[in-house]
């Protein structure tokens, strides 16, 4: 490139059109102007849908206002009895529902990694991992609060529920992906099935095992504060009632040791992750 | 690996050392004792003689939950499609607040780390640990019941999520790109717009695409509090105790699931 065209000073529309541009993610550019006509029509549509009614959501402004005052300053204290005991409550399903949780999934992994189980047992398995993970831990909640009763059993038993799925799948995954060469290794010396498990699999998924383990217990407190609000016990069973009984400064109180009891959760399952990894 | 020395002086291997033995299977006990004690806890706390009829329980629920009523399809397909609005629209909101601020957030991206990355983090944590469904019970009280509180609560909740995966990617991209770029002395937006933005364009579809998946099934259920979608039916079935209608709520809410997961899973699988 010379000075002239550097200092030209009339844009030069032919050399902009000629010049290099980054390629788009979507490379068809039929597909990609299809897509993005699709997606406004779309827009249009969707919007047009939300029924919004305006006065009641002016009226709403004003009671936000109040509403939001009323979080503050949000009071630990008056409810304070309450708020333990949902929290042990959530810290205990968190636990008992994330061992039991490990426990089962791991036949489960097992039966869905397709280099270590046959067919059959390859979709069955498969199966209750689909189940486990399709549907929202709260309608899991109301059938076990049906069966169970109220309490935090329900609860346990429905996060124990969802953590087979979560952790069958991804440990199942990373069977799958092991390198086949130490398994056939262990085979090759006369090692049964349950010793190829123990020196040939366990080995290579043991740090991802136990870095998911962390994660869901991580999860699994945070689903625990809302699986209240269909009667699984927990922390979002305080929240409820507070919310029902217009004690908005205890749930101010609530949210904020939700908050921070996440934030500590998250920051030691992020630390064991990078620990094991 | 440690070796151990047998009493007629042959070496004994062994896994680990007798100290680090003793480590482990403590460690073992401590984790068995400390849900024990949970459960304990959780015990006290249960009701144990509505457990033991709970498969007498759960043989009548599913006795009344079949034969699925399939004549109330008719009167869910306006709330399904309610749901897949309240998903899409609230991801799209979240991509138009979630993206700026994690161009704000990243390390490589941001305009100071004190003043604006710290309290950034603080947004995108907060949003990320209160789950959508209590952000709906908030929205309703202050919106009135409706699609908008829904909305609202997705995007709240999807916000942090987008922002947290996305800023993660911004700060793995390949900096001698970025280094390429600026040496040819382009502005800062240049900068951005030709050497950061394509590096974490599939990502970004990708989180999108991700993070749209699992709002069609917590979209499904924001309607237990009034935030409007198929919930709303649900939740007015479970009260009147037709199970029938919530059997065909199930069904289609497993159906929308399965579809929204297959397609976010052949669209990822096409980006990267």
């Amino acid at each position: 490139m010379n000075a002239a065209t550097l200092d030209a000073p009339d844009f030069d529309a032919k050399a902009a059109a000629r010049a290099w541009r980054p390629p788009p993610l979507i490379a068809s550019a039929w597909l990609r102007y299809a897509i993005y006509l699709g997606a406004l029509v779309y827009a249009v549509i969707a919007i047009g849908t939300i029924e919004v009614n305006w006065t009641r959501a002016a009226e709403g402004l004003e009671r936000a206002g109040r509403f939001l005052g009323g979080f503050f300053p949000p009071d630990f204290t008056s409810k304070g009895d309450d708020i333990l005991e949902g929290l042990l409550e959530s810290l205990t399903m968190t636990v008992v529902a994330t061992a039991l949780g490990l426990i089962l999934s791991i036949p489960v992994a097992l039966g869905a990694s397709r280099n270590l189980a046959p067919l059959p047992v390859y979709l069955a398995c498969r199966a209750i991992i689909a189940v486990s993970r399709t549907f929202q831990e709260i309608i899991i909640a109301i059938v076990f609060v049906a069966m169970l009763g109220f309490g935090p059993l329900a609860g346990t038993m429905t996060l124990a529920f969802a953590t087979i799925g979560f952790m069958a799948k991804l440990i199942a995954e990373d069977i799958e992906d092991i390198e086949a060469a130490q398994a056939e290794a262990v085979r090759a010396t006369g090692g049964s099935w349950f010793q190829l498990l123990a020196w040939g699999v366990l080995p290579q998924v043991k740090p991802r095992l136990i870095g998911l383990s962390a994660y869901r217990l991580d999860i699994n407190f945070r689903e625990s504060a809302v699986l209240g609000l269909v009667g699984a016990g927990g922390i979002g069973d305080t929240l409820n009632t507070s919310f029902d009984r217009y004690e908005f400064d205890t749930a101010a109180a609530v949210l904020i040791v939700i908050i921070v009891i996440v934030l500590a959760c998250e920051y030691s399952s992020g630390w064991i992750r990078r620990k094991v990894q | 690996m440690a070796i151990l020395t047998r009493a007629d002086g042959t070496p004994d291997w062994r896994r680990r050392t007798p100290r680090a033995d003793l480590l482990v299977w403590s460690g073992w006990f401590a984790a068995i004792a400390l849900a024990v004690a949970c459960f304990q806890f959780i015990s006290e706390r249960t009701i144990w003689d509505f457990v033991w009829d709970a498969p007498a329980q759960g043989a009548d629920l599913v006795s009344r939950m079949f034969p699925p009523r399939w004549s109330y399809a008719n009167q869910l397909w306006k709330p399904l499609w309610d749901t897949i609005n309240i998903a899409t629209i609230g991801t799209g909101l979240a991509v138009l607040i979630g993206v700026p601020l994690a161009f704000l957030a990243a390390h490589n991206t941001t305009p100071s780390l004190l003043l604006v990355r710290a309290p950034v983090l603080f947004i995108i944590v907060a949003s990320r640990s209160i789950n959508s469904l209590i952000w709906a019970l908030i929205l309703v009280i202050i919106l009135g019941p409706g699609m908008l509180a829904g909305i609202l609560a997705i995007a709240l909740r999807s916000v942090g999520f987008i922002a947290k995966l996305l800023y993660e990617a911004i700060e793995e991209i390949d900096a001698t790109q970025v280094e390429a770029v600026s040496a040819t002395g382009a502005s800062r937006a240049q900068v951005l717009g030709w050497a950061v933005v394509p590096q974490v364009m599939p990502a970004f579809a990708g989180i999108t695409v991700f993070r749209w998946d699992i709002n069609i099934r917590e979209a499904t259920v924001l309607g237990l509090v009034g935030a409007g979608g198929i919930g709303m039916q649900m939740q007015a079935s479970i009260n009147v105790l037709a199970w029938p209608q919530v059997t065909m709520i199930f069904i289609l809410i497993l159906g929308t699931v399965l579809v929204s997961e297959w397609l976010s899973a052949r669209v990822r699988h096409g980006i990267i």
